[in-house]
């Protein structure tokens, strides 16, 4: 019982260093808003017209929620990115040299990338508002908060899983970039999914992602395509999987 | 005497390139103790692996009494350390990076208010305490790791060149706190430095090491002795060679290198 709680402020701990070093620095909210209002509004009001037309109804509507998907698995992925930096800067040091497992450690940083990312979410969510977008329910926002939280801690640890296995800084962000965009255009974020040539249509059900941004849209226009608990149940075994390998990772890391 | 430090044949390959040979060592309690020798001598290896950031290929290392690999939070309770290289949360404030510290080595809150308070006052940076790391000097830096490293009280400190870059007067400052906590509560020292004037002034006994083995052991005055020399300097070079030794064959680089060649 002592060493769960001990766990537990630990885990706090490097939540809370997380946490305020998002806080403090400013600029880092502010970029991380400016790309998804660039694709809100560049996308949402140039595809507006043909989107209608075609029988769809708002594109904005359809749009916003693969936005607020896409800021949270943006800002998850490249939470990974202070791995590396802590292993350069040595802040990593300080905590592989105390009396910690490594699997405390992951959990705590996982849980502190995932908060920002959920926060960028909501920022996002607030801008779309702000662009016309209203969910179609209100009480099912509590719905859309526990799939941003899933999808937050799903591309959290996989940033964590490949910070561990890529020391390099610089590359990175370029692999990250490389990921990312392919689960992005490949997810139903930006188009709806039904009626889609075969082979994208298999990348997209496979595409993890897929289901978080069916799970927020879903639950904020009350018309989900793959279904509520499918996509639920899908995030969470993926989750647990990713969190497994990254801890796994995690652990070899050497300084 | 307690053994702090006992090493029985410690060995540490990366590949075909051994940076740590069949080393034998001990170290009492109380003692300050230097670990010398030109770069890639095998310095840096050896404390990764005594402060568990390494493991050994081969042999026994006890820190404290305790197996490095089989109690290993044992070990990590037991020693404080100061690396080589800063590593502070330049984005935290002084008194968050010791609160920090003092979270993940479980010390309980009003513990770690008084002792964060005692030590930030002994290396004098308590009127900074609030004050964003980044904004720090370098000895100031140094001066807030050697507190950080002090505050779960640890039998044990790890110095891996403690005052490298640093002034006269910080360097002077450091290793007056650091002779404090020696004689004051019998804290053991082990430390690398490259200033060999600090190794005479302040190590009671030290070991030379070059390419994993060491060439020599004793007491400042034995070595001198032993090499027929004036100073610890020249008795360092007569062991060890005149030769320029490349930064590049450092085992954090090669064990860089050898990540990027092998993905683990």
């Amino acid at each position: 019982m002592i060493k769960i709680i001990y766990n537990l402020k630990v885990i706090y701990i490097l939540w809370l260093r997380q946490v305020k070093r998002h806080f403090r620095s400013k600029s880092r909210i502010f970029a991380s808003v400016a790309q998804p209002l660039l694709f809100l509004v560049a996308l949402g009001f140039g595809f507006q017209s043909m989107y209608s037309a075609a029988g769809n109804g708002d594109y904005i509507q359809f749009l916003a929620p693969g936005i607020i998907g896409m800021s949270i698995i943006f800002s998850a992925m490249f939470s990974g990115i202070e791995v590396i930096s802590d292993e350069q800067f040595g802040f990593l040091k300080e905590t592989l040299v105390a009396p910690v497992s490594r699997l405390t450690i992951m959990f705590g940083r996982t849980l502190g990338g995932a908060t920002v990312s959920i926060f960028q979410g909501i920022l996002v969510f607030a801008v779309s508002l702000l662009l016309g977008f209203h969910p179609e329910s209100w009480l099912m926002l509590p719905v859309a908060l526990v799939f941003m939280i899933l999808m937050a801690i799903l591309f959290t640890s996989i940033g964590t899983a490949f910070a561990s296995f890529f020391s390099d800084m610089h590359a990175f962000p370029v692999i990250i970039n490389f990921i990312v965009m392919p689960l992005f255009f490949l997810s139903g974020a930006l188009f709806p999914v039904d009626n889609l040539a075969k082979v994208i249509d298999i990348i997209v059900k496979i595409n993890p992602l897929s289901y978080g941004i069916d799970g927020l849209r879903g639950s904020l226009l009350a018309n989900f395509h793959f279904g509520m608990w499918t996509d639920f149940s899908v995030l969470i075994m993926v989750t647990v999987a990713f969190l497994a390998l990254g801890s796994y990772l995690f652990k070899k890391i050497e300084v | 005497m307690k053994k702090m430090i006992d090493v029985q044949h410690l060995t540490k390959k990366f590949a075909d390139f051994v940076a740590v040979n069949d080393l034998f060592l001990h170290v009492q309690k109380g003692e300050m103790f230097a670990f010398l020798g030109p770069n890639g001598a095998g310095k840096s290896t050896t404390i990764k692996i005594f402060t568990t950031l390494l493991a050994p290929t081969s042999g026994e290392v006890k820190i404290n009494g305790f197996d490095i690999i089989a109690e290993q939070n044992r070990v990590r309770n037991s020693f404080g350390i100061v690396f080589q290289d800063q590593s502070l949360d330049d984005e935290l404030t002084a008194y968050e990076n010791m609160d920090f510290h003092g979270v993940i080595y479980n010390l309980a809150k009003n513990i770690r208010r008084e002792r964060i308070e005692t030590f930030l006052k002994l290396v004098d940076l308590w009127d900074r305490k609030d004050s964003l790391v980044k904004e720090f000097s370098g000895g100031m830096k140094r001066r807030l790791e050697m507190a950080r490293g002090l505050l779960h009280e640890p039998t044990v400190l790890f110095l891996d060149e403690p005052t490298l870059g640093l002034d006269p007067q910080t360097r002077n400052h450091i290793w007056s706190y650091i002779k404090k906590l020696n004689q004051e509560k019998g804290l053991t020292v082990f430390f690398t430095t490259h200033y060999m004037e600090e190794a005479e002034k302040y190590a009671h006994r030290l070991a030379i090491i070059d390419h994993g083995v060491i060439k020599a052991l004793g007491s400042p005055t034995e070595l001198k002795t032993q090499t027929h020399t004036e100073t610890l300097e020249e008795a360092f070079l007569n062991l060890t060679g005149y030769d320029i030794r490349d930064e590049n064959v450092t085992s954090a680089e090669i064990m860089r290198q050898q990540r990027k060649m092998r993905p683990h």
